[in-house]
């Protein structure tokens, strides 16, 4: 069986600096996967690679969703292809409302106008599951949003894109434990046997309420230790310091 | 002779022109005679004919400002027809209007508009309105909406007690050029009390090579009553430039509210140097809502003199500068009395070295109590090669005054495009999407059939924008 997401060998900087230094991971469809680390492991460098933002740089290595690179691909045809990423940082579109930008969106990935009925029965049904308000679509993108509503607008585009792969990447940061447990409910709803996860968090705590069978630990460009969801909390437990300790004297 | 169009931008759609079939058009250049022509034709009373020889001096005399685009010395006066008459008449049927123009006006969507969504319609092709009309109702209720010469005519009195009174020929160059040789424009008075819920629009279009087009507009909104105006304007596209160089002026009574709608659309080879000013009264509101997206130099600053107490003023302007387009705009206010209040949002967009100004004056007269104001200019540069200036004046001569101002320059951010372009748009989607989210304050002011337009106008223009 092809993995749905195959990372091979990557390699990525920005500028002159190199970020990833040969990270491996493959992910098959109905797996969670978990990527921790410490600050400036290069998390965030993964999520936006895979994503393609063109401020990093690919330098070695590939990546093939559903069994094809998708390295020369725009965001946007990756998008199309049925990937994901939920930003850490989700950027305003003043003047656009989030409804509007949900129906191009969908019309985009699904490569056809979809009728507009058909749209907002989707999205509606989409808000209750998520437990959204109504107005919450009429408001701009991302535009004077706090924190948690940010991320739910990220889960809410999840729900309505239907990513066969996604990408959480931080989704935690900056949520309290009541905003952190809606956005985790919500993602659990999401989850399906047909879609690949992977969430990218500095803190297991996220993974308390959302359950990876999988859990990698990037340490400098490289995933250092793979294991099950017991890493997640032997390194709570330890902290990364200590862990990093750790794989020195390994 | 007609010059074959010389395609300036591509997508410009209203580059199409007629063969040149006018009754009268005078020589090209600019003098006594000319003006002593005109009023001629037009049978005026002596009292205009003086103004606009008066207006001829003062034109002889003045200078260009010395702030002004330097592009304004390119205009060349003695190669200008300042009057080019197509019909004889101001018809209130299209089926009276010659059939070459209201085929043109056909292509423009005017009487389709004026159908569907218009309480009145005025045209104008080159120098003279050659249709006018009003629904009934509105005509029952007084409401007076004409040619402006047709209006000198028909209600002298009430024409010389407003005409040149708020912006008189002397304001400064071009009004004073307007003055002497102005032609067609629109007349609106409304009487005390009545609300004209329904837009009514002049369109004005320019057919005649090197042709300056000088309409008079002049808007009466009496005692409590309502209106909101919309223009556009369109001109083939030659080789050669032309003028457009308007005056309007707006009187806003009591409790009296104007919108004035302007989207303009002129081709890349029209100098629009326009003087626009409203006086409101107490407890009045005038309205701009400016756009600008055609012409090759544009200088326009819609203003709002607010004379008493309880006066409003807002000027929502919008201006999109594309190749070799340089959009001088921005808006005045003057706050002359106590309790007055006013807002200007800017929003300019540049693109392919495209130049965007504000350029805009806040003055507070001395003694004005409880004064507020809030202004705001956000420009969005497309490329790099584009460029945008903020010329903010502030003249506060009053203590008890609360001024907010804001201004942002910010380039297309790579940051919005892969947000979006992650969610599956393509680059010149997700470009476009950002702009239209950009202008979205100014265009939800407009009526729907407009924002669509606009809408249209600002996607045509981004079309190739990036990538």
């Amino acid at each position: 069986m092809t993995a749905l997401l195959e990372i091979r060998d990557l390699r990525a900087s920005i500028g002159e600096k190199e970020i990833l230094k040969g990270l491996n991971l493959a992910i098959n469809a109905g797996e969670i996967h978990a990527i921790m680390g410490p600050n400036g492991s290069g998390k965030s460098t993964l999520a936006n690679v895979l994503m393609g933002n063109p401020a990093y740089e690919v330098t070695g290595g590939d990546i093939l969703f559903k069994g094809e690179s998708i390295l020369e691909m725009s965001p946007d045809e990756r998008a199309r292809k049925g990937l994901f990423l939920a930003f850490q940082y989700p950027v305003p579109i003043p003047g656009v409302t989030l409804v509007n930008f949900l129906r191009q969106a969908v019309n985009a990935v699904r490569g056809e106008e979809v009728p507009i009925r058909e749209f907002r029965e989707k999205l509606f049904s989409k808000m209750e599951l998520l437990k959204v308000d109504q107005d919450f679509a009429r408001r701009y993108v991302n535009d004077g949003f706090s924190g948690g509503e940010k991320k739910r607008a990220e889960m809410l585009q999840m729900a309505v894109l239907e990513p066969a792969m996604a990408i959480l990447d931080e989704t935690d940061s900056g949520l309290d434990i009541d905003a952190l447990r809606t956005v985790a409910e919500a993602v659990n709803k999401l989850m399906n046997p047909n879609m690949g996860l992977l969430l990218i968090t500095h803190y297991q705590r996220l993974l308390n309420h959302i359950r990876p069978q999988f859990v990698h630990v990037l340490v400098d460009g490289r995933i250092a230790r793979s294991g099950g969801p017991e890493l997640a909390e032997y390194l709570e437990a330890r902290g990364y310091d200590e862990f990093l300790a750790e794989l020195a004297r390994a | 002779m007609t010059t074959a169009p010389e395609a300036i931008v591509g997508e410009y759609k209203w580059g199409f022109y007629d063969p040149e079939e006018a009754l009268f058009k005078a020589n090209k250049g600019l003098s006594r005679e000319i003006v002593n022509i005109i009023s001629d034709m037009k049978g005026e009373p002596q009292w205009m004919r003086e103004f606009r020889l008066r207006a001829l001096e003062i034109f002889w005399q003045k200078q260009d400002p010395p702030w002004g685009s330097p592009q304004l010395k390119e205009i060349d006066f003695d190669d200008i027809h300042y009057y080019v008459k197509a019909t004889d008449r101001d018809e209130r049927s299209w089926d009276d209007v010659p059939e070459y123009i209201r085929r043109t006006f056909d292509r423009l969507g005017i009487p389709e508009a004026e159908r569907k969504y218009l309480a009145g319609v005025g045209a104008q092709y080159d120098s003279e309105v050659v249709y006018h009309n009003i629904r009934e109702d509105l005509e029952k209720q007084g409401v007076i909406f004409l040619g402006t010469d047709q209006a000198l005519k028909e209600h002298e009195d009430i024409f010389k007690e407003y005409f040149g009174t708020v912006v008189p020929p002397a304001d400064n160059r071009y009004a004073a050029l307007n003055s002497a040789v102005w032609s067609g424009g629109s007349f609106i008075y409304v009487p005390k009390g009545v609300k004209v819920e329904i837009p009514l629009q002049a369109y004005f279009r320019i057919n005649t090579q090197n042709m300056g087009q000088f309409e008079r507009t002049l808007i009466i909104a009496d005692e409590g009553s309502q209106v909101h105006y919309v223009e556009g304007c369109t001109a083939p596209i030659y080789r050669s430039d032309s003028l457009h160089s308007a005056v309007v002026e707006i009187i806003v009574k009591r409790g009296a509210r104007v919108r004035y709608t302007t989207i303009q659309n002129w081709s890349n080879n029209v100098y629009n140097l326009v003087t626009k000013r409203a006086v409101a009264y107490q407890d009045a509101v005038m309205e701009w809502v400016d756009g600008n997206l055609g012409s090759k130099l544009t200088m326009k600053y819609p203003s709002v003199y607010l004379m008493e107490p309880g006066a409003h003023g807002e000027i929502l302007s919008l201006a999109f500068a594309g190749k070799g387009q340089h959009q001088d705009a921005g808006g005045k206010i003057v706050h002359a009395a106590s309790n007055t209040t006013s807002t200007i949002i800017s929003k300019s967009l540049s693109k392919d070295g495209g130049r965007t100004s504000y350029r805009g004056l806040l003055k507070v007269y001395d003694g004005c109590e409880n004064v507020k104001s809030t202004v705001r200019c956000d420009a969005l540069l497309l490329d790099e090669e584009s460029r945008s200036d903020t010329y903010p004046t502030m003249e506060i001569d009053a203590p008890d005054v609360h001024i907010q101002h804001e201004a942002y320059v910010s380039k297309l951010g790579e940051d919005q495009l892969f947000y979006l372009m992650s969610r599956g748009l393509s680059e010149e989607a997700a470009a476009k999407m950002i702009v239209n989210g950009f202008v979205e304050p100014i265009v939800k002011e407009l009526p729907m059939e407009y924002a669509v337009e606009l809408n249209r106008l600002i996607e045509l223009q981004m079309e190739g924008a990036v990538g």
